[in-house]
């Protein structure tokens, strides 16, 4: 299944528009993600990793404890072909900060990512990382949203959402996920995203529109994970598409107040062309308790959620 | 020097004396293949490319987590086998089903 705004033509639907846009071809060939990493099959993250170090030329990364510690290997192997300092959970915030002056201080290039999961930036480390954004400490922070605490089992983070099993919501997560963006929002940053793993060039440029701005950059990535989803391995790509399709996860960028949906998402802001939302639970293994009540729910929060950013359209 | 672009487009500096000696002073890591060890073990199938019937749109390349796909200077496509981890994200995304996932 191949949707149209992906394929090789480009990202966005009128030719002129996808002219402005990168296309797949343009992605750089170098790998400095290296092959033989600990990640399991089908990681999201890691090819989160990989477009990274292709679309940054000197990436310097501050990483806290997560799966991306692990999935980098073992001593005295690394995974990544570029600087990567790993630090305690709650700090990527302010060691990215501090890498970030360090560089500057000692004339040095690099540019900074701290490269974060879920857990890792909306519960331990929010703080660290309002800090940072507060003082506009030049760094970009990725968040990749695997939704729950995968390293440490599959534990329900506030990012999860709402229906989703773990292992500390068995019947499913009563809550809502909790919508980082939007505190990052808040933070009046000069530039902030959402992208996905399944949309290659789109996450690629929003890292280099981030890397053109100076001050706290955030971009939310979307990272499918096969063993904490319970889907097949092959499927995180597909799963990435179809959360975009039934407008679940919604691609945008917050500039000076605005909000602008991205071309790839752009055609769901219209609900009548969404796919339905139950295409997007049934593939996952983690959604099987949700029943008709429950997905009436998920599905109004999805509504809420476009509403809330039309009007900083 | 090789043509870099059909050999390998993998960036591994070359550990130099200096580099090695800090190896073993401080916690740190140096880049290299498998740092998780031979992961084409970890396979129980692989993916076999029917190069007939790729239309060289890359996607594969583009979706493969591990960077286990080589993009060659005519963007025809190959698989690292003494990588791959066998996921088959590249043959659920080929547009033209080009890519079969076969038992080991
Ligand atoms: C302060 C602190 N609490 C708990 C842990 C244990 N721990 C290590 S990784 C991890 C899960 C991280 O989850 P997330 O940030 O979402 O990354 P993921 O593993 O999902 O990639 C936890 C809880 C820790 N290292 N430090
Ligand atoms: S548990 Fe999920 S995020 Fe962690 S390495 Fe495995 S697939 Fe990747
Ligand atoms: S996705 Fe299929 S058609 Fe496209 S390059 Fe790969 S093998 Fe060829
Ligand atoms: S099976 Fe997975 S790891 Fe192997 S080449 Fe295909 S996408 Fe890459
Ligand atoms: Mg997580």
């Amino acid at each position: 299944m191949e949707s149209p705004e992906r394929g090789q033509l480009g990202t966005s639907g009128s030719a002129s528009q996808a002219d402005e846009h990168m296309i797949i071809k343009d992605i750089p060939k170098e790998e400095k993600w290296l092959p033989g990493n600990a990640a399991c099959p089908g990681c999201g993250l890691s090819l989160g990793l990989r477009l990274m170090a292709k679309a940054i030329e000197h990436p310097v990364v501050v990483m806290p404890a997560s799966c991306g510690s692990v999935v980098q290997g073992g001593w005295p192997k690394s995974s990544a072909s570029f600087p990567l300092l790993n630090i305690a959970m709650a700090a990527a915030g302010s060691a990215a900060s501090g890498v970030s002056e360090a560089l500057e201080a000692l004339g040095k290039k690099g540019t900074v990512v701290a490269w974060a999961g879920d857990g890792g930036t909306a519960d331990i480390g929010l703080q660290a990382l309002s800090g940072a954004a507060e003082r506009g400490e030049n760094i970009i922070f990725v968040m990749y949203d695997n939704e729950a605490y995968m390293n440490t089992g599959i534990q329900r983070s506030s990012s999860t959402p709402h229906g989703a099993w773990t292992t500390t919501t068995p019947e499913g997560k009563r809550e809502f996920k909790k919508e980082v963006a939007h505190i990052m929002m808040a933070h009046n940053l000069e530039y902030m995203a959402t992208a996905s793993v399944a949309f290659p060039t789109d996450f690629i440029e929003k890292l280099r529109k981030a890397e053109a701005h100076k001050g706290t950059k955030f971009i939310q990535l979307f990272s499918p994970c096969p063993p904490g989803w319970r889907i097949d391995y092959s499927k995180s790509i597909e799963v990435g598409k179809l959360a975009v399709q039934a407008g679940v996860w919604i691609l945008y960028e917050y500039e000076n107040g605005k909000v602008s949906i991205s071309p790839i998402s752009r055609p769901y802001l219209d609900a009548k062309k969404r796919r339905p939302l139950k295409d997007y639970l049934s593939l996952q293994g983690r959604f099987a308790n949700v029943d008709e009540r429950e997905a009436t729910e998920i599905e109004k929060s999805v509504v809420e959620k476009w509403r809330f950013l039309s009007r900083f359209m | 020097m090789a043509d870099k672009d059909e050999s390998s487009n993998y960036i591994v500096p070359a550990a130099d004396s200096k580099s090695k000696a800090l190896l073993l002073r401080y916690p740190i890591s140096l880049p290299d293949f498998g740092s998780g060890g031979k992961t084409n073990q970890w396979r129980l199938q692989m993916p076999v490319i029917d190069q007939d019937k790729c239309i060289k749109c890359i996607i594969c390349w583009a979706d493969c987590p591990e960077a286990t796909i080589h993009r060659k200077s005519d963007d025809s496509v190959e698989i690292n086998y003494d990588y791959c981890k066998g996921c088959g994200i590249c043959a659920n995304e080929c547009p033209t089903k080009a890519i079969r996932m076969v038992d080991e």
